[in-house]
């Protein structure tokens, strides 16, 4: 049984909510990322595109998610990310925690957003309403990094 | 010599006009294989740039071998 998987298209939550249901559980606690129409300061975003490299992406997400169980006394917990193009307001990452108590379903659901953001090869482009565009902790690094040897 | 392909995302994907190639190349390594092709396309600086081999995060000194699939990674953005 997966525990994290992309989604290319908009899909319902309520089936993979049920999915956390289970008779020991007494809380569930979830994270929905959204997009948002500014960034680092920058008003203007019409919308994004995702991109990820799927194989490695579910690879990594499992991981993470098998890291959540082995470090929080939960009970079943999902994730799904969105690719492709997304329009403001639109659910891009969704995170799913049940647990017989709500501290572990809290932190775990924490843990699990937090690892994606940092280690799921996932890509985001923003697009701006004055027509400029740029992937996202890429371009500011290629402006910022030139004098620094790629393989660090 | 080995025969090997290259798959490229987000911002590697657009700079290099292509989402993959087969090569033939005598790198050693996949840290000299950038090398190799930094030389052919001139990467824009990526900082904290990691690299994977058939589905798997590894090491730049990883040795190459015929058939290998290898995707740089850019910094992410998930989320």
């Amino acid at each position: 049984m997966s525990h994290f998987g992309f989604k290319r298209e908009r899909f319902d939550l309520a089936p993979h909510q049920a999915l956390l249901a289970d008779p020991v559980a007494g809380a569930y606690a979830s994270f929905e990322g959204w997009v948002r129409n500014h960034n680092d300061g920058r008003a203007g975003v019409l919308y994004l595109e995702y991109e990820g490299y799927e194989q490695l992406g579910v690879k990594e997400g499992e991981r993470i998610i098998a890291e959540a169980f082995a470090r929080f006394d939960i009970t079943k917990a999902h994730c799904i990310h969105r690719l492709g193009k997304l329009e403001i307001g639109e659910l891009a990452v969704w995170v799913g925690v049940s647990a017989a108590h709500r501290d572990a379903a809290f932190a775990a659901c924490r843990y699990i957003i937090d690892e994606v953001k940092h280690r799921v090869p996932i890509w985001k482009k923003e697009h701006y309403a004055d027509g400029d565009s740029g992937w996202v902790n890429c371009e500011a690094c290629a402006a910022h990094a030139a004098d620094t040897p790629p393989l660090k | 010599m080995v025969q090997i392909r290259v798959e490229y995302f987000a911002i590697l994907r657009e700079h290099v006009g292509s989402a993959h190639e087969a090569l033939s190349t005598s790198a050693a390594t996949v840290g000299d294989l950038y090398e190799e092709l930094d030389r052919r396309y001139a990467f824009p600086a990526l900082g904290r740039l990691k690299v994977a081999v058939n589905d798997e995060f590894c090491d730049w000194s990883t040795p190459l071998q015929d058939g290998d699939m290898v995707v740089f990674i850019p910094p992410v953005a998930g989320g």
